[in-house]
């Protein structure tokens, strides 16, 4: 047999930003621990290598090690970015210091002030070449790589302003490589005033550059994680949270304290975690990083899933039986479950994909496709459409777990409020001059961002019109006999 | 005589697997030497060492599957497939048909076409191609057509006998639909005949004749494969001279694909039960004939909830048939396979009735009858019957209105146009295959 090159397909994470660096340091540690429980062997698999490199520092070419021979020392296919030192300084004095090259990272002291301007132009200029080389450094081989999977937030400067600017140089370099971007959004609370400018800004980008993108709101999770605590401390006699729980706490990672906002970039961890399982371990029906952008985006613009991640509680049972799963299901339909605030089950229904991880069958599936599907409303064009996903490995602590993605007019509220606290600000031209003194920054900047966010938003209300009414079907070819 | 199997993506590859087990374990019996020796010879090829390799080559565009295949072989400890039958590559197809055609396929054509020669080389006779895959995904789809479009050229004269798993109704894939169509009007100009198996349908039968309560993918691949080797396993043919046939795929060809509009294929099986039920039951040949005629009518795919109702239209009443009215399945051909005790004095005549074929064909010519002495898979007495009927033109019309419903809002085509596919393309495919709708509504 000719020897062919096998392509591998590695996915390389970019956290950008001290929100994005903070969600990213805690998938990363998870992942280790994911593999680390599933892999008693110690073997350098070809899941392991689609996450990290394995290195061997005696080695004197630089100790890249092939897949199949033993783990040497694992380092994370990612890059990190951030224009203070914080986070990252911290990063790399904690336990997952071995986890990343410094090779890796980028890191400037003075931080963008919370300014998307000098986030996306000011550092975007001035670190593009340096970002594009440590990329292919992390990537090996260029035409090897599947899948990038950015993480930021998008009320800041950096994650929101650099995150982006890193995200149109991912399309450029790289453009069929997919594009994945996990969005922290602030909630109407954030206490920095700028956050709907950057993220106005910002959304542009993302509705433009990225494949798909997966927008988490701050608010939801910090109300699953009251949700979580509420019931550990009532606890029901049986019901023992679970202490090594993957949702609610590091224990049993690598890093061993717990800090403030630890609980909610568990969650955000954990959604990376459950995406990628499939493309990590086996399971009857596998379901690849890129299969999702093909089956959840029907037209390129509208790529923002709505996420949910179900049990959030590890339940003491081993056995569980069956009506615990079906709840399981129905719980990633209601509105507690979604990492943004929005209600699924009373918008309408582009596409959905349920990843399952765990001992469910088909025939689980199926039930509670057919059980659930009569009360969810879906686009006339898709009226059966699922994309289903069953990783026979669970997620550690857990015996079964659901991540559902769904395209959905839900998030439409989530945009025009967001638009409305852009419009608020802009009216009275609060704050702009910072952003115009910039060099490369103009007026027509914003109006273009809040036009795009209009279109998007005038997209998904053309689309929520057709719920109400009663499609038929098109009609058919006629062929000539 | 024999064949060569090609498994092609995740189903295809897990297929496959079950479908090699299957055919190893049936007829253990040491007085059903001939019986075993000419499956053996059919699926099967001897290694130096004496080990039993497959003839089959393994492709798909991601490692685990395969992977996974090759070691459950292995374990049985009866059989395995070969060192390096197998193609994999790393990057998945992404359940999009166009970058399983026009992207994974091409690029990737010499390695396959030098894993197929080779499997080739090793038959002295050579029976026919299975391509085995689903139309659900991408790679089974996309490559195994691209894949089947190069058997075609550079095996003219061979036969290709394509198995399709057509996916759930509701979806398993969102795309589905759209990578069903590209599949089956490229495969109507590519291949000798398509057999086809629903998961919906094979779901009923674990449910309700096997009995499984949690049912999975497992469960499913085993049943299509006792439904698969129940047609391929060896058989006494009307021209095979008191000997098993040799020429299996040829045989069914010239009984089943006798007009170029009419390719699609289903097959039912009975007796389908626990196997904990089949040493309490008794069989007897006038039932099993009985029900699978009118499960063959009545288009039930499976012995269970027949419509007893339903029965052929008087010869006097003008037989124009459309879509919706009646539930009379007319068939163009049928091929009966009897195999176990009393095989020959069964009395097929029910199947002979020309008022359930369309009157092209004379009944004679119409049906076809193999039978095998040998017990297939643990039943003393079972059927097997493949039919070229209109049983498949339901679940076409659905997947085919779906699939325009959904190309009617112009739904995901940017992500086909990517990767070289156009609309124009997408228009020739649902032409192709309203045409072949349109064939099977109007067989009277």
């Amino acid at each position: 047999m000719s020897e062919e090159r096998l392509l591998a397909k590695l996915k390389c994470s970019l956290q950008v930003g001290q929100c994005g660096n903070q969600v990213g340091c805690r998938f990363w540690d998870l992942a280790l621990r994911e593999h680390a429980h599933v892999n008693k062997r110690g073997l350098y698999d070809e899941a392991l290598s689609s996450f990290f490199r394995n290195v061997d520092p005696r080695k004197s070419d630089g100790g890249a090690c092939c897949v199949g021979g033993r783990i040497q020392h694992l380092k994370a296919r990612a890059v990190l970015i951030d224009m203070e030192e914080g986070v990252v300084h911290r990063i790399l004095q904690g336990p997952l210091r071995e986890v990343f090259d410094s090779a890796q990272l980028l890191t400037d002291v003075s931080g963008s002030g919370n300014n998307w301007a000098v986030g996306n132009l000011t550092y975007g200029s001035a670190y593009m070449d340096s970002i594009v080389n440590k990329l292919r450094k992390a990537a090996e081989h260029c035409d090897c790589l599947q899948c990038f999977f950015l993480i930021h937030s998008m009320g800041g400067g950096t994650g929101s302003g650099l995150g982006t600017r890193v995200l149109s140089l991912l399309e450029e370099e790289f453009p069929d490589v997919c594009r994945i971007v996990t969005a922290m959004y602030p909630s109407a609370e954030d206490d920095v005033i700028t956050s709907p400018y950057n993220s106005v800004l910002a959304m542009k980008e993302l509705t433009e550059h990225a494949d798909c993108v997966l927008p988490v709101e701050n608010q939801s999770l910090v109300d699953i994680v009251n949700k979580i605590s509420l019931m550990s401390h009532d606890a029901k006699p049986g019901c023992v949270l679970k202490k090594e729980s993957t949702v609610t706490s590091g224990q049993g990672g690598v890093s061993p304290t717990e800090r403030p906002f630890d609980a909610m970039n568990n969650i955000v961890a954990n959604l990376l975690l459950n995406i990628t399982s499939s493309s990590r371990f086996d399971g009857s029906l596998n379901m690849d990083l890129n299969e999702i952008a093909m089956n959840l985006v029907p037209f390129p613009r509208l790529h923002y899933l709505v996420p949910s991640l179900t049990p959030l509680y590890t339940l003491a049972d081993v056995n569980i039986p069956t009506r615990r799963l079906d709840q399981m299901f129905s719980d990633a339909f209601s509105k507690e479950h979604q990492l943004i605030r929005a209600d699924p089950k009373h918008s309408l229904y582009l596409a959905c994909a349920l990843m399952v991880r765990g001992n469910v069958q088909v025939s689980d599936l199926r039930r509670n496709i057919e059980r659930l599907r009569p009360s969810l409303p879906f686009v006339s064009w898709n009226q059966e459409g699922w994309k289903t996903g069953l990783c026979s490995v669970p997620p550690v602590g857990h015996t079964h777990s659901l991540l559902a993605l769904a395209n959905n007019t839900c998030v439409k509220p989530t945009f025009m409020e967001l638009r409305d606290r852009f419009t608020k600000l802009y009216k009275k031209k609060a704050h702009l001059h910072h952003y115009l003194h910039i060099d490369g920054m103009e007026q027509s900047t914003f109006s273009e961002a809040l036009s795009s966010l209009s279109a998007l938003i005038e997209e998904y209300h053309h689309l929520d019109a057709t719920k109400a009414r009663l499609i038929p079907d098109a009609p058919r070819l006629s062929i000539a006999r | 005589m024999s064949v060569v199997t090609v498994q092609l993506g995740q189903c295809g590859n897990q297929v496959g697997q079950e479908l090699f087990d299957v055919m190893r374990s049936d007829a253990p019996d040491v007085h059903r030497k001939t019986y075993s020796a000419v499956s053996r010879e059919r699926f099967f090829r001897q290694t130096t060492q004496g080990a039993l390799e497959a003839r089959a080559v393994l492709i798909d565009m991601e490692p685990k599957v395969i992977n996974h295949s090759m070691s459950e072989a292995a374990k049985s400890g009866r059989w395995r497939y070969g060192e390096t039958s197998h193609f994999s590559q790393k990057q998945g197809s992404g359940n999009n048909w166009a970058n399983g055609y026009c992207v994974h396929g091409p690029r990737h054509r010499d390695a396959v076409e030098e894993l197929v020669r080779r499997e080739v080389e090793h038959c002295d006779m050579l029976a026919g191609f299975i391509p085995i895959m689903s139309v659900a995904g991408g790679t089974g789809s996309g490559v195994g057509t691209f894949v089947t479009q190069c058997l075609r050229d550079v095996y003219p004269s061979s036969f290709v006998l394509n198995h399709l798993t057509w996916p759930y109704g509701t979806g398993e894939v969102i795309v589905q639909n759209y990578n069903s169509v590209l599949t089956l009007a490229h495969l109507y100009q590519l291949s000798d005949a398509i057999l086809v198996h629903e998961n919906d349908i094979v779901h009923k039968i674990c449910s309700q004749l096997l009995k499984i309560k949690q049912i999975s993918f497992s469960d499913i691949n085993r049943v299509i494969a006792h439904q698969l080797g129940g047609v391929l396993q060896p058989t006494l043919t009307p021209v095979s001279c008191g000997a098993y046939s040799r020429h299996p795929i040829g045989e069914l060809m010239s009984a089943l694909a006798c007009h170029p509009e009419y390719k699609l294929l289903s097959v039912c099986t009975i007796p389908q039960m626990a196997s904990s039920s089949i040493a309490f039951s008794t069989f007897s040949w006038p039932a099993l004939l009985k029900h699978l005629r009118q499960m063959l009518i009545s288009n039930s795919k499976m012995e269970g909830g027949i419509d007893w109702q339903v029965c052929p239209p008087p010869a006097s009443a003008g037989r124009s048939r459309s879509l919706s009215a009646g539930s009379f399945n007319t068939s163009l051909a049928n091929l009966l396979i009897l195999r176990g005790k009393d095989v020959y004095s069964a009395d097929t005549g029910g199947f002979e009735d020309p008022a359930i074929y369309t009157s092209w064909l004379p009944p004679d010519e119409a049906l076809s009858l193999w039978k095998s002495p040998v017990p297939f898979n643990k039943y003393e007495k079972s059927a097997t019957l493949v039919s070229n009927s209109q049983a498949l033109l339901r679940p076409l019309d659905d997947m085919v209105r779906k699939a325009w419903n959904m190309f009617a809002s112009r739904a995901y085509i940017h992500q086909y146009v990517k990767f070289g596919i156009s609309e124009e393309d997408f228009l020739d495919s649902f032409t192709s295959l309203e045409q072949v709708i349109s064939s099977y509504s109007e067989l009277q």
